[in-house]
C-alpha cells in the first residue's frame, strides 16, 4: 500500500472504496469487505434497529468504520433523529445524511440536506451528505460544517454511471472536501473514470448486490478505482480532440 | 362459472333471512353505493378520475405480440406499456417479463424479503360481503380481544423475533371503534418496530390519531374497481360506499401515515382490469404524494368458513404471475406482499421474480397465537378465521426456507420518526 491516504473526521484511510450493505445477505458482508479491501461500510440506521436474529451490526469486522445512513428521512429534523438514533446505537459519530421526499428515485433533498448538515455538525457529528451535485449546494454544505460532499452520479440503483458527469468535475474542481460520488455507479469502469476526474472516493451498493459473483466484483471496483486514482495521480495525457500535434511548435517562429 | 356465494345459516331469525334474500335478489333494496353516508369525509382528489377513465378506456384485447415486445425493450415502463404486459398478448412472453422483473427487483431492492404477520384482534363486522368469512349473516365464532389479551398475543409473535406487525379488525365501527385501535398501535409500538394497519377506512383525522398511536402504515383493499360489481358483492354496511374507500390512501397520507397500501381481490371481476386499476391508483397516487411508500398485494379469493367452494375463477397461477411481473417492470420501487393465501411453492418462486414482502407465523382467526405458535392450548376461546390460509409456515421455517434460496430475510427495514 502507497502513503496515498486521505482523511474524515481525523481518521486515515487508504481504502477509496466505501461499500453499501443493504441489498445482499448478511452472510457476504465479510467477504465483500475483505475483497473490497474497504474501511468504510454503510449501513441503514433503520435495518441496523433490529432486536436480535441476525443484526447486520455483527456482520461487520470491528477494524471497518461504520457509516451509518438516514435514510427514510423525509426531513431534516428525521434525519437529526435518525442520526441520533445511530449513535445511541453505538455506531459512532460518522453520519452520512440522505433525506428524501421522492420514494420513485430516492433523489435527495438538498435544501433539507444542508438544513440537517448544519445541526448534526454542530452536534459533533462527521457528516457527509448525499446530494445532486450542484455547485452552490456544496458551498452551503461545506458552510454548514460537511466532513465531504457525496453527489449521486444517477439515481440510486440505477447502475447508469456518471449521468451527472460534467457537474461532479466542477465540485471537484471547486470544493475543498473530499468529493464521494455515490449512487449510480454500476460498473468498475465507471468507478474508474470517477477517480480519474479527482473524486477521493466511490460508494457502491448495488453494482455488487445484482453482480453474479460479489465478491470477485468487489475486488473489480478496488482494482478499477486504485486504477483511476493512480492515473490521477499520474497525471492524465492529454486527449487530442481533432487530428495529431504539430512536432514543430506553431509559435516556434518567435524570436525575441 | 362464477362464484356461488349466498349461504343461509341455520342459526338466522326468520327476519334476518328475509333481509338476507332481500338484499341478495333485490338492488333496489340495497343503498346507492356510490354515495357517501353521514359522517364519512369527502376530499378534493383527482385521482379516482384518472384512474377510472384509463380503465374504462382499457381493451385489452387489443394489444398484440408487437405490443409487449416494444414494452419489454423500453428503458422505462409507460403506462400503455403496462397495459400491453396485463393483455393476454404477453402471457406467451411470461419468462422474459418475469426476468425483467427480476432485474428491476434487484436493483430496488437488492435480495432481500421482508417478513411480517398479521394479528387480527377483532371478528366483528357489520357489513355483507358475499365473498367474505368476517360477513355478519355468516356464522362464526366471534371474538374481540381486549387489551389484556392483545398484549398476550404480541408478547408470542414478538418472542418468535417477528418485528413487524399488521393489526387487523373486522369492518365494525360498533365494536372495535378507532379508540380501541388506537390502544392497540400503542401497545404494538412497545413490541414491534413497525406498525401497520388494515381496518375499516375511516377520516383522515382519525388516521392521523392512530399514527400518532404508532401505526405508520394503512392497507386498504378496493376489492374490485368495477363499481357495478361492486355493488352486487357489498351489500350492506359502510363498506357498500365505494368512492369513500378508494379515497381511504389518500387520507391516510394526509393523515400523516408513512406509506399506504393498495389491492385489489382476485377473482371478483375482469382481473386484466382490476389489475391496471390497482398499479394506476398507486401510480397516479404516488405522483400527488412523492414521499409517500406505497405497496401493492395480489390476493386470490380463497375459500371461507361456510362456503369452501369459493375461488379465484380465471386467476391461476399464471395469470398472477403476470400481474405480478407487471406490476413490478412498471412500478419498480413498490413493495410488492404475497400472503399465505397462496402456496409455499408460489410464494418461494415469486420471491426470487418480484415480491419483497410475505407473511409467515399467519392465523387470520382471533386469539389464537400462543396455542398455534407454542403448541400450548389452554382451552381459552378464540374467533374464527377469515379465510382459509395456504401457506402455514411459521416464521423460523419461513426465515429458513427463504436463506436457502439465496435471500436475505429483514425484519425490519423502519424507523418510526
Amino acid at each position: 500500500m502507497n502513503n496515498d491516504t486521505w482523511t474524515l473526521g481525523g481518521h486515515e484511510f487508504h481504502s477509496r472504496f466505501i461499500l453499501g450493505s443493504g441489498k445482499y445477505s448478511l452472510n457476504l458482508i465479510e467477504a465483500a469487505v475483505k475483497d473490497a479491501g474497504a474501511e468504510i461500510i454503510t449501513l441503514a440506521v433503520r435495518r441496523a434497529n433490529t432486536r436480535e436474529h441476525e443484526n447486520i451490526l455483527d456482520y461487520i469486522p470491528d477494524h471497518v468504520t461504520l457509516l451509518p445512513n438516514t435514510s427514510g428521512a423525509r426531513t431534516a429534523e428525521e434525519a437529526v433523529r435518525i442520526a441520533r438514533l445511530a449513535r445511541e446505537l453505538g455506531c459512532g459519530d460518522f453520519v452520512k445524511v440522505e433525506i428524501m421526499r421522492d420514494s420513485k428515485y430516492l433523489l435527495p433533498d438538498n435544501q433539507e440536506t444542508i438544513r440537517a448538515t448544519e445541526i448534526l455538525a454542530k452536534e459533533g457529528f462527521v457528516v457527509m451528505p448525499y446530494m445532486y451535485p450542484d455547485l452552490n449546494v456544496a458551498r452551503d454544505l461545506v458552510n454548514a460544517g460537511a466532513a465531504s460532499v457525496m453527489p449521486l452520479a444517477s439515481p440510486i440503483g440505477s447502475n447508469k454511471g456518471l449521468a451527472t458527469k460534467e457537474f461532479i468535475q466542477i465540485l471537484i474542481d471547486e470544493i475543498d472536501l473530499p468529493i464521494i460520488v455515490d449512487a449510480g455507479i454500476g460498473k468498475p469502469s465507471q468507478a474508474c473514470e470517477a477517480m480519474e476526474m479527482g473524486a477521493a472516493a466511490i460508494m457502491a451498493n448495488t453494482a455488487l448486490a445484482t453482480a453474479g459473483n460479489l465478491p470477485l466484483m468487489a475486488s473489480a471496483f478496488k482494482d478499477a478505482i486504485e486504477a483511476g486514482r493512480n492515473a490521477y495521480l499520474a497525471g492524465l495525457g492529454r486527449v487530442l480532440t481533432r487530428g495529431a500535434a504539430a512536432s514543430d511548435p506553431l509559435t516556434g517562429f518567435l524570436r525575441d | 362459472m362464477e362464484n356461488q356465494f349466498f349461504v343461509d345459516s341455520e342459526y338466522l331469525s326468520e327476519k334476518a333471512l328475509e333481509k338476507k334474500h332481500k338484499l341478495e335478489t333485490d338492488p333496489s333494496s340495497r343503498t346507492n353505493h356510490m354515495e357517501y353516508m353521514p359522517g364519512m369525509e369527502q376530499i378534493d382528489s383527482d385521482i379516482c378520475e384518472k384512474v377510472m377513465s384509463q380503465v374504462a378506456s382499457y381493451d385489452y384485447q387489443t394489444y398484440t405480440e408487437k405490443d409487449v415486445k416494444a414494452a419489454l425493450e423500453h428503458r422505462t415502463c409507460s403506462v400503455e406499456d403496462f397495459k400491453a404486459l396485463l393483455s393476454p398478448a404477453a402471457e406467451p412472453f411470461l419468462e422474459q417479463m418475469a426476468e425483467r422483473a427480476r432485474w428491476e427487483t434487484s436493483k430496488h431492492f437488492g435480495n432481500t424479503v421482508y417478513l411480517f404477520t398479521p394479528l387480527y384482534i377483532a371478528n366483528y363486522c357489520e357489513n355483507y360481503c358475499v365473498y367474505c368469512g368476517f360477513n355478519c349473516y355468516n356464522h362464526i365464532n366471534r371474538m374481540k380481544l381486549n387489551m389484556e389479551q392483545i398484549e398476550k398475543e404480541m408478547k408470542v409473535i414478538a418472542d418468535s423475533g417477528m418485528e413487524e406487525i399488521l393489526i387487523l379488525t373486522g369492518e365494525s365501527r360498533g365494536k372495535s371503534g378507532v379508540d380501541y385501535i388506537g390502544e392497540a398501535c400503542k401497545l404494538a409500538k412497545k413490541y414491534f418496530r413497525m406498525v401497520g394497519l388494515e381496518i375499516y377506512p375511516v377520516n383522515s383525522d382519525e388516521y392521523r390519531y392512530l399514527h400518532e398511536c404508532g401505526a405508520d402504515y394503512v392497507t386498504v383493499f378496493q376489492e374490485t374497481y368495477d363499481t357495478d360489481k361492486y355493488e352486487t358483492l357489498h351489500l350492506m354496511g359502510h363498506k357498500r360506499v365505494w368512492p369513500y374507500r378508494f379515497n381511504a390512501q389518500e387520507r391516510a397520507l394526509m393523515g400523516g401515515m408513512r406509506g399506504v397500501g393498495f389491492s385489489a381481490l382476485l377473482g371478483l371481476s375482469d382481473f386484466h382490469k382490476d389489475a391496471l386499476a390497482s398499479a394506476l391508483h398507486v401510480y397516479y397516487l404516488q405522483r400527488k404524494y412523492p414521499h409517500a411508500e406505497m405497496s401493492l398485494s395480489c390476493p386470490r379469493l380463497r375459500p371461507i368458513i361456510n362456503n369452501d367452494k369459493i375461488n379465484p375463477l380465471d386467476v391461476h397461477e399464471k395469470q398472477l404471475c403476470q400481474i405480478i411481473c407487471a406490476y413490478r417492470i412498471f412500478l419498480p420501487y413498490v413493495g410488492i406482499t404475497v400472503s399465505s393465501r397462496e402456496s409455499a411453492s408460489f410464494r418461494n418462486g415469486i420471491v426470487k421474480i418480484a415480491a419483497t414482502k410475505v407473511s409467515a407465523g399467519v392465523s387470520t382467526g382471533i386469539g389464537d397465537h400462543e396455542s398455534k405458535y407454542s403448541g400450548k392450548d389452554d382451552g381459552t376461546e378464540t374467533g374464527d378465521e377469515q379465510f382459509e390460509i395456504n401457506d402455514g409456515r411459521s416464521f423460523e421455517t419461513m426465515y429458513e426456507d427463504i436463506t436457502e434460496e439465496g435471500l436475505q430475510p429483514v425484519l425490519n427495514d423502519y424507523v418510526y420518526v
